[in-house]
């Protein structure tokens, strides 16, 4: 038997970039994983992938756009939601995914994830949050919980951290839930429906930084951050996002929070713009059509 | 190049201002969209436009800040549309990460300075030019863009079509550098019929998916462009890259990446040479200006002459890439270049380059909030004389 007849195809590889692979991420890294939830949930939707973007900002997180075989946009630190906002306004045919972490989403790009919120862009944001800046050697993040070691706490860090599912929640989004790297089918479903649905959804989904987190915080291997998941997590579908703070040590509540119906920005405005908004044809598609190109 | 697109268009005589001027140009130029953030004294731009664009399919969005909607137009334009933002000193000194990011994605966007006096919050009501060296240099790292200055009205609308048409030729950032004068000035404004305006249309791939390489340059350096949403699974990023588009961080590719984005820009420079003359031949000394310092410094020139001085006038439209090769040919032949800026001397330092001591170079600084007293121009012409 060769050893091409024992190669299976894996569905998810048409959804990533081969020629992209080995990513960057370390050993005991949770974001492949969460990549492998979010590429099957992919394959599972009735969407042209065609028409499906993906938009990162900086980061270890960051670079997920660059592996996947989408309209791939790797933007600056923590304009991932802008630059995605832009893209979806200017054509809501795409289904428009921003996939990053939680320095790049929550911290220099806290403001951008409040009002994309607030004005229910139609956008998915899968927010992956190993409580780090890891791509930039370990220091300390507006999500690190309170008392942690990291490059830039080197005493402990002594700032509260920041929820961010009662962050978005509190800002309107129409669709909020936390899992981890540890739920792996979870996530997929959650993911799947978060897919399907209008509106500005979040997503945050904890994930082991065995380099510089778990490490420096003698929490042990990835597998120790597995099984902590495993022990500390409570799923809570439902829950008050104000219920459901990280607290060093405590339970870690998962699950679906919000799910709720409001119009989102594209359909408002064009509700409140009635007979004042004309629909046109994109401007390089007509100037085809007149038979003008750049020769012309 | 095609043309305007009349559903855009306000064709006629208008009495309008500068700002509402360049919102009709880019309505114009086929920009549908636009993102930004109010500040004074830019936002009758994109007030106007606010009420313009659902007309004819676009919209504005209001962001939360100018690092927003400096990158949500780059959104926009990977989309597949135009778009462009507007803003003052201190949006403009927030935007700076994003003009690199257009730059180094060769994303065809506008960016519009209605410059006020600086530095921080300065004068927000009042005239400078204080931006024109943040306009070139202001973002990280080694990049080239085109910078345009309008000095009325009609311009604001001519140049604003300019500015998208050269971004969408040249793919890169293009600034229209106005000032606080020049936007609130109202004068008579011309728009032509749509068929009398010429647009240049996206540089859209004649590829197929598969066949297309994102970066791979045309003979000119620029490449070709495709959308999100086509089927080309494009691959944008901020860090240096290879043609596919993919991250590429090795000095070999920064060379050949840095290298094409100077030298698409250099190479056309003779063509980018947008100035405007007046007796230059046999001229002593030379006032050279742009925006609405050369509407002053032509009441100062006038005074000269009748002192019998020989002047002439050259005026910057298109500010940078500056027309190097003019100056140094004009140098030799005078006694003096005077250049009177709404700055502490800024674009005079590129002047006095490519004079290259040929001449004296005398800078009539201003620190903003008013025009030049055209008496302070005068006397820098009769000292360039002597």
């Amino acid at each position: 038997m060769s050893t091409t007849d024992l190669q299976v195809h894996n569905p998810v590889e048409d959804l990533l970039r081969q020629d992209r692979i080995p990513t960057i991420w370390c050993p005991g890294c949770g974001i492949g994983t969460t990549v492998n939830s979010f590429a099957h949930a992919l394959l599972k939707q009735d969407i042209d992938l065609n028409k499906t973007a993906i938009v990162s900002g900086i980061g270890c997180s960051g670079r997920v756009s660059g592996y996947m075989n989408l309209d791939s946009f790797h933007t600056t630190h923590g304009r991932a939601i802008p630059f995605a906002t832009g893209l979806k306004l200017a054509n809501p045919e795409l289904n428009v995914i921003v996939y990053s972490g939680d320095g790049d989403l929550a911290a220099i790009g806290g403001n951008h994830l409040i009002h994309a919120a607030r004005r229910n862009i139609d956008i998915l944001v899968v927010c992956i949050n190993n409580m780090i800046y890891a791509m930039t050697g370990g220091q300390a993040a507006a999500t690190t919980p309170s008392g942690s070691l990291s490059t830039t706490s080197p005493y402990g860090s002594y700032e509260p951290e920041l929820n961010l599912v009662q962050l978005v929640d509190a800002a309107g989004a129409s669709f909020v839930a936390r899992w981890t790297a540890y739920h792996v089918m979870q996530l997929e479903r959650t993911l799947e429906k978060a897919l399907k649905k209008k509106g500005f959804r979040f997503i945050e989904v904890l994930s082991p930084c065995p380099t510089y987190y778990q490490r420096k915080n003698n929490m042990g291997d990835a597998l120790q951050a597995m099984l902590d998941y495993k022990k500390r997590s409570k799923i809570k579908h439902g829950c008050p996002t104000w219920e459901t703070a990280i607290v060093p040590g405590g339970d870690i509540i998962v699950g679906e929070f919000v799910d709720r119906e409001r119009e989102d920005y594209l359909t408002r405005m064009r509700k409140q713009l009635g007979p004042h908004y004309s629909e046109f044809p994109p401007q390089w598609d007509e100037q085809e059509s007149m038979g003008c190109s750049k020769e012309c | 190049m095609t043309h305007a697109d009349p559903r855009c268009v306000l064709t006629g005589t208008h009495f309008i201002n500068g700002d509402a001027a360049c919102c009709e140009g880019a309505l114009a130029a086929g920009a549908r969209f636009a993102a930004g953030y109010p500040i004074t004294p830019s936002t009758e731009i994109v007030e106007r436009f606010a009420a313009r664009a659902p007309e004819v399919g676009g919209l504005f969005i209001q962001m939360e800040d100018e690092i927003a909607s400096s990158i949500a137009i780059q959104g926009m334009v990977w989309a597949g549309q135009k778009a462009f933002t507007v803003t003052s000193g201190p949006g403009f000194s927030l935007m700076m990460e994003h003009i690199g990011f257009a730059a180094m994605t060769e994303t065809p966007v506008v960016f519009v300075d209605v410059q006020r006096g600086g530095p921080s919050t300065g004068l927000p009501t009042l005239p400078s030019q204080g931006d024109m060296m943040q306009a070139r240099f202001g973002s990280h790292g080694d990049y080239a863009i085109i910078a345009l200055s309008p000095n009325s009205p009609q311009e604001c609308f001519d140049l604003t079509v300019k500015a998208f048409n050269l971004a969408e030729e040249f793919r890169v950032p293009v600034m229209l550098m106005m000032d606080e004068c020049v936007g609130h000035m109202t004068e008579r404004v011309v728009i032509p019929p749509a068929e009398q305006i010429p647009v240049y249309p996206r540089r859209h791939t004649k590829k197929p998916p598969g066949e297309f390489r994102l970066f791979e340059p045309g003979e000119d350096l620029v490449p070709d462009m495709a959308h999100a949403g086509e089927g080309y699974k494009v691959y944008v990023t901020g860090l240096t890259h290879d043609e596919r588009g993919y991250p590429s961080l090795s000095p070999a590719a920064q060379k050949k990446l840095v290298f094409r984005l100077f030298e698409k820009i250099r190479r056309a420079a003779d063509r980018l040479v947008m100035v405007e003359s007046d007796q230059l031949e046999g001229a002593e000394v030379v006032v050279v200006s742009y925006g609405i310092t050369s509407r002053v410094a032509l009441r100062a020139v006038q005074m000269a002459r009748a002192k019998g001085i020989r002047v002439g006038t050259l005026r910057l439209i298109c500010v940078w890439p500056f027309p190097e090769k003019l100056i140094r040919e004009l140098a030799p032949k005078v006694k003096a270049l005077v250049m009177p800026e709404l700055n502490m001397g800024q674009v005079v330092l590129e002047l006095e380059r490519c004079a290259g001591g040929q001449c004296r170079v005398i800078s009539v600084p201003h620190a903003g909030g008013t025009v030049h007293d055209p008496a302070e121009i005068l006397a820098a012409i009769e000292r360039g004389a002597q």
